[in-house]
């Protein structure tokens, strides 16, 4: 295995939870003890539900907020603790994607302008070198060069995306982390951008940081995953091992939810229940016991690290098999 | 069919807009029997909610026109009726609504009692119940217990706290599982359930499918499911409906429907959902503009099969029990 490209040692993000008069009650965690390492050229999946902090671990990677605790390694050097002015030269090699990427467009700019704008800001290329970068990309996202003059209300919702991926683009980054690039989308617009997303990756040799909830998107596009639960990886391995073999209980639940067309009923087989608890107030131990099938009186004394007893797989639970 | 419970037919629906009328619905004619589990699916902007207010009598009176067709539900059309008789009479009382977005269905400054309570002020079936005639408060005494108790069929724990908390001190979930229980409680004969459990997670949303299902089949009602999500409509449906741009296009039994899909956009539809056998298909080509919708079927532009015919609509054609397709070139060969 070649040198990680980007690596995450304990993680921590805690978020103040204050009162009425400003006074801090407790803390959110966020992100508890995060660690792993993305190799160059994979698409590593984050998955897990709504407040399990794979949006917040996007984020803080990125410097929009700053680390508690923790390393998060990117060319050899450690960008949590750096003041945004000092990893402004990393960061244009570590691109985030949002949700819909063509929302960030400003609506009286040309699409040339919003595509110029990050040159401007990160490099010394004269406008005769921007342009032509700019046309090279336009034309990897697949559109014409005719774009260039329109405004982004003249161009369809798909399309904007696209000059959104531009956008990010342009700065040629070796990681872009995509924060739920399909929902909201429709299955057959879904394809499309999918698609893309892959041609750029081999075209631009990128590495990519999947967040998502959408475990049929994950699988067939992600060379790993790491499932999240309360602000930690509850799993992690290679997409077909950990959708084949899920060895974590939550993992199991979460497979077993999505509903299998020509399958069993998940309305007639699913048992997990109950909804996960408040991150601010989290159960003693490992924090899936209150809803795991298997919790046993040792889960709720200690809090299981991730271990590796399989082959590219590993999952944090006491009583994994 | 006489049996029907609900039979749109024939139903137009434009919305005025700066740019012109957009005709969202085109002529779709659908019937939903009692105590049928019916899915309605499509992509965003295909009419789906339309055709559910359009049937609620809750569409925006300033831009919408309702151009033609009928809404026949228990011996009369509904589009007639005057709105305070559907009011007082049909929504919420036979036909109750269950939204997308449970967070915003709820005023954040009451408590959930109070706006149960509310509801059941006006719409209790007990204001039926003869017994309770000029006796307010037995009435509201029978219902609070009636609430409690379902409250506690739909799984919520510790009901009577729950009456008094407000909907922000709630999960997603059980804000939903509030709102099945306020749509049922009514005892209506047909619930619209807009796209359910597309704000929720896949753990709470196999949850939430299984409650509305049970709670559907046990006490006989009939359920119209919008949804996107073809996975959730083979989970809960017993028949589906898909429509396109405004138009429907194939009614197919849940079982045919995904073994047999007989128009090419269903068929397109099911080989874009992401499969480890199939990869990543999409549709060429975008929804069109409602504005200046193409003519005749208004999936033609994006079809394969497409000739100088589909330039008029086809009429519905029966393939099999209960399954009709709206093609002139309509599939004939499956995958095994």
């Amino acid at each position: 295995m070649s040198a990680p490209i980007l690596e995450v040692q304990s993680l921590r993000k805690y978020f103040p939870v204050r009162n009425l008069w400003k006074r801090r009650v407790g803390w959110l965690r966020a992100l508890d003890d995060v660690s792993f390492a993305v190799q160059p050229g994979e698409i590593l999946g984050i998955v897990g539900e709504s407040g399990c902090g794979k949006s917040t671990l996007g984020k803080t990677l990125m410097g929009i907020h700053t680390a508690t605790q923790g390393r998060i390694l990117f060319q050899d050097q450690d960008i949590a603790p750096l003041k945004p002015h000092q990893s402004r030269k990393f960061r244009q090699h570590l691109q985030y994607c949002y949700q819909d990427p063509g929302a960030s467009l400003d609506p009286r700019w040309t699409i040339r302008a919003s595509l110029h704008e990050p040159l401007i800001v990160h490099t010394d290329l004269g406008e005769a070198e921007r342009e032509a970068r700019v046309r090279e990309i336009l034309a990897a996202v697949g559109l014409p060069e005719t774009h260039l003059d329109l405004y982004p209300h003249e161009i369809s919702g798909g399309q904007q995306r696209r000059v959104g991926l531009a956008r990010i683009l342009t700065l040629k980054p070796s990681v872009v982390i995509l924060d739920e690039p399909t929902s909201g989308l429709d299955v057959s617009v879904q394809a499309t951008i999918l698609k893309l997303f892959l041609s750029l990756q081999e075209q631009f040799g990128l590495t990519y940081l999947f967040v998502s909830h959408d475990l049929s998107v994950v699988r067939l596009i992600c060379d790993r995953v790491a499932v999240m639960y309360l602000g930690r990886i509850v799993e992690i391995g290679e997409t077909a091992q950990v959708f084949a073999t899920p060895r974590h209980p939550y993992t199991q639940s979460l497979l077993a939810a999505i509903p299998k067309i020509g399958g069993a009923r998940v309305t007639d087989t699913f048992a997990l229940e109950g909804e996960p608890p408040s991150p601010t107030n989290l159960p003693s131990g490992c924090r899936f016991r209150t809803r795991c099938p298997k919790a046993q009186p040792l889960c709720a004394e200690k809090d299981p690290a991730l271990r590796a007893d399989w082959p590219r797989q590993e999952a944090a639970c006491h009583f994994a098999e | 069919m006489e049996s029907d419970l609900i039979t749109v037919r024939d139903l137009r629906v434009a919305f005025a807009s700066d740019a012109g009328l957009a005709k969202v619905l085109d002529g779709v004619s659908c019937s939903i029997r009692p105590g049928e589990i019916r899915g309605l699916v499509g992509e965003s902007g295909c009419g789906k909610t339309t055709l559910a207010r359009a049937i609620l009598g809750i569409l925006p009176q300033n831009s919408a026109r309702i151009q033609g067709g009928q809404v026949l539900f228990g011996g009369r059309d509904l589009l007639t009726v005057a709105e305070g008789t559907l009011a007082r009479e049909v929504r919420g009382r036979e036909i109750a609504y269950i939204p997308q977005d449970p967070s915003t269905a709820f005023n954040p400054v009451f408590t959930i009692g109070t706006q149960i309570a509310d509801l059941m002020h006006w719409k209790s079936p007990l204001l039926r119940d003869p017994s309770f005639k000029g006796n307010a408060r037995a009435r509201r005494e029978a219902d609070l217990a009636r609430v409690v108790e379902w409250l506690r069929l739909v799984q919520l724990p510790n009901p009577e706290a729950l009456l008094r908390k407000y909907p922000h001190e709630v999960s997603g979930g059980q804000r939903q599982r509030l709102m099945i229980a306020m749509a049922l409680l009514p005892e209506p004969k047909l619930v619209i359930a807009d796209e359910p459990t597309t704000a929720l997670d896949v753990t709470v949303q196999a949850q939430i499918l299984k409650l509305l299902k049970g709670l559907a089949r046990e006490r006989n009602v009939a359920v119209l499911f919008t949804t996107h999500d073809l996975g959730a409509a083979y989970e809960i449906c017993d028949r589906i409906t898909v429509m396109y741009a405004g138009q429907e296009v194939e009614e197919a039994p849940v079982a045919e429907f995904f073994n047999r899909p007989s128009h090419p956009y269903t068929r397109k539809l099911l080989d874009s959902l992401p499969s480890a056998e199939t990869g990543l298909r999409g549709i060429p080509g975008e929804i069109p503009r409602l504005i200046d919708p193409p003519p005749g079927c208004r999936f033609n532009p994006r079809c394969e099969r497409a000739t100088a015919i589909c330039q008029q609509r086809p009429a519905p054609e029966q393939v099999g029990p209960g399954h009709s397709v709206r093609c002139h070139h309509r599939l004939t060969e499956f995958a095994a």
